[in-house]
């Protein structure tokens, strides 16, 4: 569906280019949950923005490609873009779920008119009345009311109003969702209903979600395929269930190996020091410096991220 | 100190108002909550989601809350009241002291890190002039596995989030308190590091005697570092007990919910396989898709024939159905 050929992509300081994406390629195929985990910097977000070709806040594309090949269902007709035109599809053949729902929804502006105006215009052909009826039924899916849509978004709780999000990405039935930490300060219910909503929209449109999330655990619930970022590079990538099981990248190793479980009282250590600066990053491979299995070769030369094992690549010189 | 239990809680009870100054009503953020720890170091964890009042609770304890009515006592005496024994404010804060949520919000962009571990020394009365203050500042550094030479003036925006909080705690250990009130204290430590903080709390307490009372959303946390958790509901601890007990085999509804709703490794959800395995099963039949509603939805019955035993589902919600997607507007345009 969507093809990135070492992609960089960053931000431009005073002083240098900051490539948060550097020298990515990946492939996000029809027809799957697609998971990208990683830190805080690690350019998970910005990787996120340059498959959804958003390049606002001064977000540049450096260097590679990124192609897209969308195909609607029903008409078969495909649609063939790169990132830079992809803003032409938003809220159309592909929508976008946000995080922080408080901080995205207009505070003075009633639910149903975000939602409207969100909405491209083959949505609005049939006139206001019909087209309200539509919303309506499409809430009520997801067990929201008619009075959500005459609320302001402070009148709803912080779950319904990520719901609110989720079914404005859904509405146009997209073929591609992309979700960056759909679910970061809910609660662990609330964060279920969510997920759980995600991937009956997935399998139901039989499209593809892209979705951002620091927490393992929910890609390990969610998710076909992962996807592991690390200082602007992605480590690792493979089915989701052989990556959890059989792990390559000893960053991803150490990530697993981190997460405390119910019922499990054996001793858990965190890594030690911390990621690079994207500014600076070290020369070789980036996981180096924090690596318990680093040797010479890793501080001089980057490995690349190669398959190891069918669809299960890895960047790692000796996993 | 000894003997008394280093915390005890009494009935105590906070309600705030809601609503307009004649139809406002009063909301019980904390309702009636009783627990003690024993003079033996400890973790205790109060585990609870958001508006369950563990925070509430947390700062009531930390004395930033008045409670509307019951007892904190501290080693026996009283931390509230007009008790001639009560604790005044210095003391209070050389026996407890905090670490918050955000290591990024606890410190100023403008002061460097070490004038807080030093300010903390002098004005707690811990060190009597500069060297002494230094001295204690190494130690308490040291034993969160930094130094004076690594902190000694930066600032907040050299550190990561991690290293931040082993400050935070540095700064409390400092006046060597009998107890730490950590409310959330990992929530915003990135997963590769966060276990080297939670570890920290293990080591201290075992190597310094220092109490903890954990704050905090996350069970397996919890589970790993906790002698004792209470579950909060409500206002209300509805179950509590030692992790093994109450996490492990859960007995209460609630906290049977909670541990439903926690994306853990290794064990799927019922719910997202019935939906992954109907979708297979549909795709194998090549049928089409089905009437409205027609899929299994969270909470359904077809749901719970999958697997998950009563209990296990999620919490009600009316009526969660996917609407139809086979009709567009697209084909209709």
């Amino acid at each position: 569906m969507i093809e990135l050929k070492n992609v960089r992509a960053g931000y431009g300081t005073p002083d240098a280019f900051v490539a948060a994406v550097d020298d990515v390629t990946l492939t996000v195929n029809d027809n799957e949950i697609l998971g990208i985990a990683g830190e805080s910097g690690c350019g998970k977000s910005t990787l996120m923005r340059t498959l959804y070709g958003d390049f606002s806040g001064g977000l540049k594309m450096a260097g590679g490609k990124v192609t897209g090949r969308f195909t609607d269902p029903e008409t078969g007709r495909t649609t063939e873009s790169d990132a830079a035109r992809f803003q032409d599809l938003w809220w159309d053949v592909m929508s976008y779920v946000p995080q922080g729902s408080m901080s995205v929804l207009n505070p003075i502006m009633k639910i149903e008119k975000q939602i409207v105006d969100a909405l491209p215009k083959r949505e609005k052909k049939g006139g206001k009345a019909e087209l309200r009826q539509r919303i309506i039924e499409f809430l009520a899916g997801f067990g929201l009311p008619e009075t959500v849509l005459d609320s302001y978004p402070h009148q709803l709780s912080g779950g319904m109003r990520q719901r609110v999000l989720v079914a404005i990405a859904a509405f146009v039935r997209p073929r591609l969702i992309l979700a960056d930490e759909p679910t970061t300060a809910l609660d662990v219910v609330v964060q279920k209903r969510i997920l759980l909503m995600l991937v009956e929209i997935q399998r139901r449109l039989k499209n593809t979600l892209v979705l951002v999330s620091h927490d393992l655990g929910v890609h390990y619930q969610m998710t076909d395929r992962i996807a592991i970022a690390y200082a602007g590079k992605i480590v690792e990538v493979g089915p989701t269930a052989e990556v959890f099981e059989n792990p390559r990248h000893p960053y991803t190793e150490a990530l697993i190996g981190a997460l405390p479980r119910v019922g499990q009282k054996g001793e858990r250590v965190g890594l030690e020091g911390r990621p690079p600066s994207l500014a600076s990053p070290p020369d070789g491979c980036r996981f180096a410096p924090r690596c318990p299995q680093a040797q010479a070769i890793c501080r001089q030369a980057s490995p690349p991220l190669a398959e190891k094992a069918p669809n299960h690549a890895s960047a790692c010189h000796f996993r | 100190m000894s003997e008394k239990p280093v915390l005890e809680i009494a009935g105590l009870h906070k309600n705030y108002r809601a609503g307009g100054l004649f139809s406002g009503k009063q909301i019980a953020a904390v309702d009636g909550v009783s627990l003690t720890l024993d003079p033996k170091p400890q973790v205790f964890s109060i585990v609870g989601e958001s508006g369950s009042g563990k925070t509430t609770l947390a700062r009531m304890i930390l004395r930033l809350v008045e409670p509307t009515s019951g007892t904190i006592r501290l080693g026996g005496r009283p931390l509230t009241g007009k008790d001639r024994d009560r604790i005044d404010d210095f003391e209070f804060r050389r026996l407890v002291q905090p670490i918050f949520q955000n290591p990024f919000e606890a410190f100023s962009a403008y002061l460097p890190l070490d004038s807080y571990l030093f300010a903390t020394a002098r004005n707690l009365k811990v060190a009597g002039n500069d060297r002494d203050a230094a001295e204690i500042t190494e130690g308490a550094l040291r034993s969160v596995g930094l130094s004076l030479e690594r902190i000694r003036g930066k600032y907040i925006r050299q550190f990561s989030g991690g290293e931040l909080q082993r400050i935070s705690i540095a700064r409390a250990l400092i006046p060597n308190p009998k107890l730490i009130v950590a409310d959330e204290p990992v929530s915003m430590v990135d997963a590769s590091l966060r276990m080297n903080i939670v570890n920290l709390f293990k080591t201290i307490k075992e190597e310094k005697g220092v109490s903890f009372v954990y704050i905090t959303h996350d069970l397996s946390t919890a589970y790993y570092l906790s002698d004792s958790v209470v579950i909060m509901n409500k206002g209300r601890i509805v179950d509590a007990g030692a992790p093994q007990e109450i996490l492990a085999n859960p007995r209460e509804d609630y906290t049977r919910e909670l541990m439903a709703a926690i994306p853990r490794l290794g064990e799927r959800w019922p719910e997202i396989e019935a939906i992954k395995a109907e979708a297979t099963e549909r795709a194998r039949r090549a049928a089409p898709w089905p009437e409205r509603g027609g899929l299994p939805t969270p909470g359904s019955k077809s749901v719970k024939k999958a697997g998950a035993p009563s209990g296990e589902s999620l919490a009600p919600e009316p009526d969660v159905r996917l609407p139809d997607c086979t009709t567009s507007s697209r084909r209709n345009a």
